[in-house]
């Protein structure tokens, strides 16, 4: 599939602005400035940009605890999101949802979530009103192999099914739930579930933008054509731990400097793009460059932004009480 | 029965009416009364209303002040002095016997006429339609924030020997809140559709407050449609009016805030009861009333003041009036009635506020009786 | 204006925002029920007690969905759909199924407005039925609203009679926030007037279905309809009751409680869920701490016994409170200033 070359360059930035949102909140987490638990998506930047750049706004997207890659991939702004992770006012949810709980439904991203399969009926539901208001839009539920076990998940599988809902279940399978590897706790096989409730099954590797957003074009297709809902297993690695601070002591020497040394998705999109002459290496060092001076000015904005007040404290719990 | 022991019964006050709580009797027991004296105060689901005597005799109390009985049930005796206490016990306890047999009889009374939803024209429209005859027909007209259940103690006292309709104007009860324009051409204009849909071509109208102004309007449009206005507090004579009711009124939406409005509507602050308020409460919650309410309030009030001076039609001299009015109406002053011509006979009544057809609906009920005879 | 009953009521509700709002969805276990049924019945139930029959029939399968059974996915895809675009009534049922689907109330819909610094909307009413009364034991007999009422975000409805039902649910129906509405199974053959228009009642405005001079008694739901009853027994003998129906949990309307017991300066509160931290404990809590003053003797509780739901009649009936505890507990209130009763 031929992608546009506006495409390619809007998914590279993304890819590198999700890179160096992370890693530069990985340094800021250990200068203990950062409140708050902080999950970090480095080393899976394909899968979230490779999906999301089939979707648009209208379309409706549920990420994880992990959910800052999803939130750039998906059109949330950068700086709102710094601000926010740093508890302040500015921030996309004025300081009160945090790292977890990013979320903004004008760009179709109904939240980060600090529960585990917490997003997959969500989606369901999303999906339901696009069918329902008939606008052809889809909805797409990014989750974990750890997430892949919960009654949630299953029972959304299904239900996806009976109603044969215009929904994607985006499985980002990093081998890890938490510290528990994936082949400890996934019995039998995804594919062998997805068939059980029967859906299509496709699955990509997840550090190559172009095999995902192949494999993602294709599910979202389906789901968007009326077809009912499809599984997509992204296999990827994560680079930190389950959050900032896990030592990861259950993960082999070298395993992590391996993936990024020869599974890093941002290296492979470079070469694949120069060799076949669709983008110059140099337009991506000019995107590189000008990512690295967005983050900055975030953080120092972030830094910069006024505390919440105390009547924050009140608002918001209700529309009207 | 003992023709010289009259059975005094809990009365029946408008169709709704099952049970009635004996609020407080104004004669003592021994007492001798005359018909038509006030013998006790009796307070309804709506409002508390004077009991009249319905014969003569010495009264003797059954039931205490307070007690909350169905309708029907013996409440006192009137006897003549020659009969003996054992034998008004054995009235009271046979008359006792008889009515608890009756209501356990369920179902063998004839079932009160309900309110209908009708369609007029095109506008759902919830009418009462009571009593037959030959006399020309009355429609009563309620006013603003009021219903057909206004004329509660006046609906079938009138409808001796005529047919009497009550209906809920739009935006009002149980009627199509939809108000048009708000003003009184609009609501006049409803009124004759529903003289054509009923097959009513004269009418005597019996009008409330703003129902007034609407009467007047329906006879200066249709003059030909009205054989005689009786106007009671009405609208449409001078431009005062309590915005602080009016205000109230629409904005109030619990007891709380409703009761203090209400009590602008009559004299005796004590006839507003808390169910009362709730009627109006729950009419309040009605999708669309109080837009209406509002809607209305806008075109006739704008500013604070009646919008329509309707005295030409009463200065025109064609159609027979009367005018009733409450010394103490904290609504439309009765300032307002003075100043018509003098073929229109005006009746103010002291220490009664602006509902007069509540307050003294008995004198209410023979005065238009007298003016339509 | 006709007599409908609880179930009645609470139908015509549904029918008539449906057809005002076509964003109005309902879904749940068996709404209409008979979909992959041998018989082709389509409707065959219409809720496990009938409450949504012909919703069906009139808004078509689009609009009135029958779900698995599985709580956490239909309850979370109704807290899902809500949040983008559509206005879902889900019936969870027997509310005990809470457990099965807490997350998606507790940490999702009620959270999503708050944690998302405002911007999010989620119009979601979740319907239930819920009490004790029918011999259906622990697990399908509890009085969860406390539950509820401690999670901030939801607003939380008990209505007590058919009239009640219909102003609250249509409220519910076009809140903006996700509403927990629970309805008392023992009410549903309740018949009451209620008009045939569409109508509202505000939420955190609590009804007083009478009002007396000694005794303040607030009571929930059903327990409305007992509190009546025992106030009507008092006032025979000379105590008069003031009787409270705060129609919802949360917001719960303080103000009238505090007014009356400032009035009144007894307090009965009747709640039939369990005991620890509910709704009792809590208006005991606001009371003992902003009408200290005004009361003359000590707040008195109708409530269960800490045990679960017992199954036997025998049991069910000691288990719950009636009018007889409750005509007890406001004597008990008035203290030995009660005229003595033979």
């Amino acid at each position: 599939m031929q992608i546009a070359r506006e495409t390619l360059l809007r998914s590279y930035r993304s890819m590198r602005t999700i890179r160096d949102f992370e890693e530069r909140l990985h340094v800021e987490f250990a200068t203990g400035e950062i409140p708050g638990f902080v999950h970090l998506y480095c080393g899976e930047e394909a899968s979230g940009v490779g999906v999301c750049a089939n979707l648009t706004d209208l379309d409706t997207i549920a990420s994880t605890h992990r959910g800052h890659g999803h939130c750039i991939a998906k059109g949330v702004e950068v700086a709102g999101m710094m601000a926010e992770i740093y508890g302040r006012q500015t921030g996309v949810c004025r300081g009160k949802g945090g790292s977890m709980h990013i979320a903004d439904l004008s760009r179709g991203m109904l939240g980060a979530n600090g529960i585990v399969g917490g997003g997959p009926p969500l989606i369901c539901g999303a999906a339901l009103s696009h069918k329902t208001l008939k606008n052809g839009a889809v909805a797409v539920a990014f989750y974990g192999d750890g997430a892949s076990n919960e009654g949630t998940t299953l029972e959304s599988l299904n239900l996806a099914s009976v109603w044969r809902l215009p929904a994607v279940f985006v499985l980002e399978d990093n081998g890890y739930g938490e510290a528990t590897g994936s082949s400890y706790a996934c019995a039998g096989s995804q594919k062998a579930r997805a068939e059980g409730f029967g859906m299509p099954y496709m699955e990509c590797d997840g550090t190559d933008f172009f095999a995902v957003h192949q494999a993602a074009g294709e599910a979202i297709a389906h789901a968007r054509a009326g077809n009912g809902p499809v599984m997509l297993h992204v296999h990827l690695a994560r680079w930190y731990g389950h959050f900032e601070g896990d030592a990861m002591t259950y993960r082999a020497a070298g395993e992590v400097a391996a993936a990024r040394a020869d599974h890093d998705c941002l290296t492979i999109f470079r070469t694949r793009v120069t060799e076949a002459g669709l983008l110059e290496g140099t337009e991506l060092d000019d995107i590189d460059s000008a990512v690295r001076d967005e983050i900055e000015s975030a953080v120092i904005a972030a830094k910069q932004a006024p505390l919440p007040e105390a009547a924050d404290l009140l608002a918001d719990v209700y529309v009207r009480y | 029965m003992n023709a010289s022991i009259t059975p005094i019964t809990m009365p029946k006050f408008g169709l709704a009416m099952t049970e009635g709580k004996l609020a407080g009797w104004m004669v003592r027991p021994g007492t001798r009364v005359k018909a038509g004296d006030d013998l006790a105060d009796i307070e309804t689901s709506k409002i508390t209303n004077a009991y009249e005597s319905p014969a003569a005799g010495v009264l003797r109390q059954v039931a205490s002040d307070g007690e909350t009985l169905p309708v029907g049930a013996l409440i006192g005796v009137l006897v003549e002095n020659d009969v003996s206490d054992a034998d008004i016990d054995a009235f009271i306890a046979r008359f006792t016997a008889e009515f608890g047999q009756q209501s356990l009889g369920d179902g063998q009374e004839a079932a009160p006429a309900e309110p209908t939803v009708i369609d007029v024209k095109g506008r759902a429209l919830r009418v009462l339609d009571l009593g037959h005859g030959d006399a020309t027909p009355i429609v009563l007209i309620h006013g603003f924030g009021g219903d057909l259940t206004n004329w509660m103690f006046n609906h079938s006292a009138l409808a001796d020997g005529r047919r009497v309709i009550a209906f809920d104007l739009p935006g009002h009860g149980g009627s199509v809140k939809d108000v048009g324009e708000g003003d009184p051409a609009f609501f006049a204009g409803v009124a004759i559709d529903l003289l054509d849909t009923l097959n009513i071509g004269k009418a005597h109208l019996v009008a409330h407050s703003l129902g007034g102004a609407i009467a007047l309007a329906l006879a200066g449009q249709a003059p030909g449609r009205v054989a005689s206005l009786a106007l009671i507090a009405p609208a449409g004579l001078g431009p005062e009016i309590n915005m602080d009711f009016i205000n109230g009124f629409i904005t109030a939406d619990r007891q709380k805030t409703i009761q203090p409005v209400l009590a602008y509507l009559v004299h005796d602050k004590s006839l507003i009861g808390r169910k009362m308020a709730d009627d109006i409460l729950r009419y309040k919650r009605l999708d669309g009333a109080v837009t209406a309410l509002t809607r209305i309030a806008e075109t006739c009030f704008p500013d604070g003041r009646q919008a329509d001076d309707l005295r030409p039609v009463l200065t025109r001299g064609d159609i027979k009036a009367l005018v009733l009015w409450g010394e103490d109406d904290e609504i439309l002053p009765v300032r307002q009635s003075s100043g018509l011509p003098p073929a229109v006979t005006v009746d103010i009544l002291p220490g009664v506020g602006h509902m007069p057809q509540m307050e003294r609906a008995t004198d209410i009920n023979k005065t238009i009786a007298t003016f339509l005879a | 204006m006709s007599k409908k009953s609880f179930r009645q009521a609470i139908n015509e509700a549904l029918r008539q925002e449906m057809r005002r709002d076509p964003r109005v969805i309902v879904m749940g276990e068996d709404v209409a029920g008979g979909r992959g049924g041998t018989s082709g019945t389509v409707d065959a139930w219409g809720g496990v007690l009938g409450v949504t029959k012909g919703l069906l029939t009139e808004f078509g399968e689009d609009r009135v969905l029958d779900t698995p059974i599985t709580e956490a996915s239909y309850i979370g895809a109704a807290a899902g759909a809500a949040a983008t675009g559509l206005r879902p009534v889900a019936e969870l049922m027997f509310v005990d199924f809470v457990g099965c689907c807490l997350d998606q109330i507790m940490n999702q819909a009620a959270k999503f407005r708050y944690m998302f610094g405002g911007k999010a909307r989620t119009p979601l009413v979740i319907r239930a039925m819920f009490g004790a009364g029918f011999n259906a034991a622990a697990q399908h007999s509890q009085a969860l609203y406390p539950l509820f009422t401690h999670i901030p975000g939801l607003k939380v409805v008990v209505p007590s009679s058919p009239y009640e039902a219909k102003g609250l649910l249509i409220e519910a129906i076009r809140d903006d926030d996700p509403v927990i509405f629970l309805e008392h199974k023992v009410m549903y053959d309740d018949e009451e007037e209620v008009p045939d228009e569409a109508y509202t009642i505000p939420f955190g405005e609590a009804n007083l279905t009478r009002e007396g001079d000694d005794v303040t008694i607030v009571a929930f739901g059903r327990m409305v309809k007992l509190a009546n009853e025992a106030a009507d027994r008092l006032e025979q003998q000379g105590i008069s009751c003031t009787v409270i129906d705060p129609r919802t949990t949360s917001p719960l309307d303080t103000d009238t409680i505090l007014d009356c017991v400032g009035d009144t300066g007894r307090l009965v509160i009747v709640d039939e869920s369990s005991p620890r931290c509910n709704m009792a404990a809590d208006i005991s809590a606001l009371v003992a701490e902003h009408a200290f003053d005004a009361l003359k003797g000590p707040i008195r509780r109708v409530v269960p016994p800490h045990t679960p739901v017992p199954f036997a009649s025998v049991l069910e009936n000691l288990y719950l409170p009636s009018v007889e505890k409750i005509e007890a507990a406001v004597k008990a209130a008035m203290g030995h200033r009660v005229p003595e009763i033979a």
